[in-house]
């Protein structure tokens, strides 16, 4: 097979493919952040950009690939793969789609190795630069953070394409032939978004539920417009401190020989999200485990517009019966834009995402100068962090596990507690943080054991979720109450909402009121002499009136 | 030699056209331009390397990627507003046809002047609408956003054919292939064109008559 491709050549191509792959990986990533992609063209070579494109590598996206791959390169029957999946705040997780790279036996021979294969991929890569943008997981990540944010996971091996529901769409982005193989890249992408919008229709939601909504509406008519703009965007690629560098030697072909630094390994990435639902269950906490067979594991991303967070959101439940609407974000976002997680020590996003394995789009410390409220804030963010440290912990001792915990966070309608900090007249006083009797029984402290399976990790991730959250799928989307920030519904019979609806427009003038007028027309005739009379009997008056005008 | 022709036809609201025509020339420029190239003694030469930009249009949902170049931007966008101006002034009922041709020159000896072969033309027919309220213009946002979409799969499935592409130069016929007169990016040679289709059709002349100049300029 070989035999007629030089050493050299065969060693190329095998770098080449190998590089293919892991900038494959980077641009499907770097897609799914959430936020725009910009690099600057330079016209002197520095040969340190593969495929002539500059390409940003993320160090924790580069170390997942070269995992999952350890070592091998896409072959016949052995395809990577790159599953990007929305995992809402309540810990539902749904596939969108399944980016493939696949190697078939077709093989041209008469390819120029160093040259041609070399440009067609690099026409591969910038197909796939468009392409990323186009499938319907992009809108849907651009808006990531609020409510769901959106994870990958690379695996080497079969393609599962079972996850992405029925009609699920192909798109290929392109093949290019060299003289091992075929090179396939293409996308299959979820249609069906359904079981958001049965979601929506099993709860009570007094108004099509603006969280969910956002997610659903994508496809549908959207009341609220866009909301996932307000998050800020400070992703800071940890690549350029870090990492690979790959230095490039240009000889007769501009063959790009490189040397590459391994990037430090990444810890494993907990998903701490909130739900700004009001669920009725007092102990909404997940915990997910989720074991890695050895080949892939799944990353949260999301860059640091990630996270709205309620100022004094700790991990649990916070009575708050308040709910969020989509006017709630525009109103709220501006202490939660900084909200992040405000304990965390505060390192740039890499260090963040690595050291802790919060949330890696974290924002600064300024938190806590913006959360007006209680001094027990910083005690729920203590624990949040304890958690995450816990969390942390946990995962590095089970090697190959993923934790995914799912937080009930803002809003949540605790019946138990807290009635008595509404009444204070503080602002965000109704998210003033939960009774602590309940951290004995907060699984984020003491996380449960996990269970264990010798499922893959595509049916764990998925049956697990389910089950864990199929009984819980009915009683989380109960009715929201539409309260607005700020409102107190002790003055008012009605709420700032309500009463802003009401009167929002004048009220119609009762002459232009249809049904009405018909009648009055009669009547308004008939009554015209009466009235006339009663006028002449007060003219006296009218014109002592007018004298006074005048 | 064969010229690959490629038509896509797209129907915009008025205020989408710059976006539209933008995002489709952008995207197929981003695969017909390369970095730089640095030619060295020996006959070698390394490239340069391409940036690529994230682009959110303003009345349409979608995002496109082009090449990180200002300087391309701004010869794109100057023949886009052309085409736009053109458009709405013609008066008519809104069709029109923007042309990006991708061409190689060959030198002729004297007295003729250099051929200009194009070996790729992409052609873009617009259908300007006029909608009637803001509803609407909603929908037609996020309907163009999908069939421009649908347009870029397209595109990129033609590219990924691999079919002809000029050969690459030696330093002197560098500039009978690309266009180096950018400083950061060198696409292949290309130029925008447009017509405008008036209602009466007379589309139809204006293609004589630039089949018979193309013909002679052979």
């Amino acid at each position: 097979m070989d035999n007629d491709l030089s050493p050299q050549d065969k060693k190329d191509l095998d770098k080449f493919i190998k590089f293919f792959a892991l900038k494959t990986v980077q641009v499907i990533v770097q897609a799914r952040l959430g936020e725009k992609i910009c690099t600057r063209s330079s016209s002197s070579p520095t040969g340190s950009d593969w495929f002539n494109l500059a390409i940003k590598d993320i160090p924790e996206v580069t170390h997942e690939a070269k995992k999952a791959l350890a070592g091998q390169l896409p072959s016949i029957g052995r395809s990577m793969c790159v599953e990007i999946s929305l995992k809402t705040s309540e810990g539902d997780s749904m596939e969108l789609e399944t980016w493939c790279l696949e190697m078939n036996e077709k093989c041209d021979k008469d390819i120029k190795v160093s040259y041609t294969v070399y440009n067609r991929l690099s026409l591969l890569l910038k197909s796939l630069l468009a392409i990323t943008r186009v499938t319907p997981a992009y809108k849907l990540s651009r808006k990531q953070g609020h409510d769901y944010v959106i994870l990958y996971r690379i695996y080497f091996g079969e393609v599962q394409m079972a996850g992405l529901g029925e009609g699920f769409q192909t798109v290929r982005v392109g093949v290019v032939g060299t003289p091992i193989g075929t090179i396939t890249l293409s996308c299959a992408y979820r249609t069906n978004l359904a079981f958001m919008s049965t979601r929506c229709r099993d709860s009570q939601f007094e108004r099509t539920a603006p969280i969910m909504g956002i997610i659903i509406d994508h496809f549908v008519e959207r009341p609220f417009g866009n909301v996932g703009h307000m998050h800020p965007c400070n992703y800071r690629a940890p690549g350029e401190e870090e990492g690979g560098a790959y230095a490039g030697v240009e000889d007769s072909q501009e063959v790009c020989t490189t040397s590459f630094s391994t990037s430090p390994p990444s810890q494993c990435v907990l998903t701490v999200s909130k739900a700004h639902l009001k669920t009725p269950k007092p102990v909404l906490m997940d915990t997910l485990k989720v074991p890695v067979m050895g080949l892939g594991f799944s990353h949260q991303l999301y860059s640091s517009r990630l996270s709205y967070q309620p100022p004094t959101l700790g991990a649990a439940d916070l009575c708050h019966p308040a709910t969020c609407s989509a006017a709630h974000p525009h109103q709220m976002a501006v202490p939660g834009k900084e909200g992040g997680v405000p304990q965390v020590p505060m390192q740039p996003y890499h260090g963040a995402q690595a050291e802790h394995g919060r949330r890696p789009s974290c924002p600064s410390s300024d938190t806590a100068h913006h959360i007006p409220a209680t001094p027990s804030s910083s005690g729920e963010d203590a624990e949040t962090c304890s958690r995450s440290s816990d969390l942390k912990s946990a995962s590095p001792s089970d090697t190959l596990e993923t934790t995914f915990t799912r937080k009930v966070g803002a809003f949540v309608n605790k019946p138990t507690t807290q009635v008595t900090t509404a009444s204070l007249d503080l602002p965000f006083a109704a998210f003033a943080p939960r009774a602590y009797d309940l951290e004995e029984n907060d699984p984020m402290v003491h996380p449960p054991d996990s269970p264990a399976t010798s499922s893959p990790l595509q049916g764990s991730l998925h049956s697990q979720g389910s089950s864990e959250t199929g009984e819980q799928a009915q009683e989380d989307f109960v009715m929201v109450d539409f309260k607005p920030a700020f409102s107190k519904d002790d003055l008012l019979p009605m709420d700032l909402g309500t009463f802003y609806r009401e009167f929002q427009n004048p009220p119609q003038l009762a002459s232009l009121t249809i049904d009405v007028s018909a009648q009055s027309m009669a009547e308004d005739l008939d009554s015209l002499p009466e009235k006339l009379a009663l006028y002449e009997k007060n003219i006296d008056e009218f014109d002592a009136f007018v004298e006074t005008l005048q | 030699m064969n010229c690959r022709s490629e038509v896509l036809e797209v129907t915009v609201e008025g205020r989408q056209v710059d976006e539209a025509m933008l995002a489709l020339l952008h995207t197929i420029l981003l695969h017909r331009s390369t970095g730089k190239f640095h030619y060295k003694k020996e006959g070698t030469y390394s490239i340069g390397t391409v940036g690529t930009q994230d682009i959110d249009c303003d009345f349409i949902d979608f995002t496109f990627v082009r090449v990180t170049s200002d300087e391309l931007d701004r010869v794109i966008r100057k023949a886009v507003g052309e085409f736009k101006d053109a458009l709405s002034n013609s008066g008519s009922d809104g069709m029109g046809q923007i042309s990006l041709e991708f061409y190689q020159k060959k030198k002729s000896r004297w007295p003729f002047s250099d051929e200009c072969i194009p070996w790729e033309v992409w052609s873009i027919k617009v259908n300007v609408v006029n909608l009637a309220n803001e509803q609407e213009r909603q929908i037609c946002r996020e309907k163009v956003g999908e069939k421009l979409g649908e347009k870029v799969i397209n595109i990129v499935e033609v590219i990924n054919r691999h079919e002809y592409l000029p050969k690459m130069p030696t330093q002197s016929e560098v500039d009978n292939v690309f266009d180096t007169s950018l400083k950061d990016v060198q696409p292949y040679l290309y130029k925008i064109t447009y017509q405008i289709t008036d209602s009466l059709g007379t589309s139809v002349s204006t293609t004589m008559r630039r089949l018979i100049k193309d013909t002679l300029a052979l």
